[in-house]
């Protein structure tokens, strides 16, 4: 099976591919060489296909799509964007497409995207139009919801759609937190009891949350994961209440970071990078030893895996769209790229670590199309 | 009206890397309109969805800076787009 990592990155997207002999990884790009890049993701419905999420620094955000696995790519028709706003009306413009979603199995052709302002996208011709979707983007809670942004504004992602049900979605926001909607998006109510806001005033506000990244398992879709700004959490529906899951993480490591990925076919295992969240934030891997977590039984205990990787005064970070497995159980590789422009691979599910490309731009994103 | 319209290079991958195009109009709304007939997309990475300009492109017609889109060209104007980036 053929396979790639798309490497989303400030300066333009990048592939690395196995070598001819199986040992080593080929790069190859860039494209999209200036551009910002915050995902590229692979329509699983159509493999060939592939969405990318891009800007300048100057220019405004678009969206381009390939038909031929990466090779070419055409540009929206109509990117997403807000509606005009009316006179009175807060005005808001996307200012960056930073999340893509493939909509659902039975719904050929369509997709979600996040933004900054928060908002949420969908079209149904395979990523060319985009319509906002005015169930959440014009929500009379929206504004409570989404109180204000992060230093880099407010970042809707971690779109998810229920395998069983393309009426049933979640969304992530920060500063905002978890969203569900039971009727394709016309309606959405906040999902955060039991998720810490140490940063608010009341740590046990209905919504206001900071959430990193939520996985929705794909084999078992009643159970999420979520890297939370206060901690690692598990939900396992129909309950309505997380559970912080990192509390079973070493004191000294903590349970903050960006990104969670789940196993493809295993629901209980689940990988993090903790980032170092003490005083002033640092977002560094914890004592400048980067590792890499798991947990085989659902967050009850937490395995370190570091083997390969640098043992000391290595201040990596790593962004939460920026880790991703394989989907290839049971021997799932998993593999981060770090704002320093590495991409590690872990082989046997992290169990040993190599770098398989430097230098790169600093690397906001790491997927996995086959 | 008939005009010319100077595309900074991070736009001339809609303009087959033109840096000077013809445009029709009669102000800087109607100039970008026709642009964007001739180049599909290319308004957008300048103006957003509420018909500002963006906050780190400057459009000028002639030496005079734009300050809204209703603002006139006339035949023979050059209306210049300007990008604007810091650091790395």
């Amino acid at each position: 099976m053929t396979s790639a990592l798309w490497i989303g990155t400030r300066k333009g997207a990048f592939t690395l591919r196995p070598d001819a002999r199986g040992r080593g990884w080929k790069l190859s790009g860039p494209q999209f060489l200036g551009h910002i890049i915050h995902h590229v993701v692979q329509d699983p419905r159509e493999p060939r296909v592939l969405l990318l999420a891009a800007k300048t620094g100057h220019l405004g955000p678009t969206v381009y799509r390939s038909s031929d696995r990466g090779r070419t790519w055409k540009e929206a028709a109509q990117p997403p964007a807000f509606r005009k706003a009316a006179d009175g009306e807060e005005a808001r413009a996307v200012e960056r497409v930073f999340w893509l979603t493939p909509g659902h199995a039975c719904e050929r052709g369509t997709w979600y995207a996040g933004t900054s302002p928060a908002g949420l996208f969908r079209s149904e011709d395979g990523g060319g139009r985009w319509q906002p979707v005015a169930g959440f983007n014009d929500h009379a809670m929206r504004p409570k919801w989404v109180p204000f942004g992060t230093p880099d504004g407010q970042l809707l992602h971690s779109i998810s759609v229920d395998p069983r049900d393309p009426q049933h979605l979640y969304i992530a926001i920060s500063i905002g937190g978890v969203f569900e909607s039971t009727d394709g998006g016309a309606d959405w109510a906040p999902l955060n009891e039991g998720c810490a806001a140490d940063f608010m005033p009341d740590p046990n506000v209905p919504y206001g949350h900071d959430p990193h990244c939520v996985a929705l398992h794909p084999g078992a879709p009643d159970r999420l994961y979520q890297q939370n700004h206060c901690g690692i959490y598990r939900l396992d529906r129909p309950e309505r209440c997380w559970v912080r899951i990192g509390r079973a993480m070493p004191k000294k490591v903590g349970d903050i970071g960006f990104p969670i990925v789940v196993h493809p076919s295993d629901p209980q295992t689940a990988w993090v990078l903790p980032m170092d969240g003490q005083t002033v934030w640092p977002r560094t891997s914890i004592a400048g030893k980067p590792a890499v977590y798991r947990t085989s039984d659902g967050g009850k205990s937490w395995r370190r895996l570091d083997r390969g990787l640098p043992q000391s005064q290595a201040w990596l970070t790593v962004l939460r769209q920026a880790m991703c497995t394989d989907g290839r159980a049971p021997r799932v590789g998993v593999y981060f790229g770090t704002t320093g422009g590495e991409v590690w691979a872990g082989a046997g599910g992290g169990e040993s670590w190599r770098c398989i490309a430097r230098h790169l731009p600093e690397i906001y994103s790491v997927t996995h199309a086959v | 009206m008939s005009c010319t319209v100077r595309i900074p290079s991070p736009l001339r991958s809609y303009t087959a890397g033109a840096s000077m195009v013809a445009a029709e109009g009669g102000s800087v709304a109607q100039v970008l309109a026709s642009l964007e007939r001739r180049f599909a997309g290319i308004r957008f990475r300048m103006i957003d969805e509420q018909s500002r300009i963006r906050p780190h492109i400057r459009l000028y017609v002639n030496t005079t800076e734009v300050t809204a889109l209703s603002q006139a060209v006339a035949t023979g104007d050059i209306v210049h787009v300007i990008c604007a980036l810091s650091g790395g």
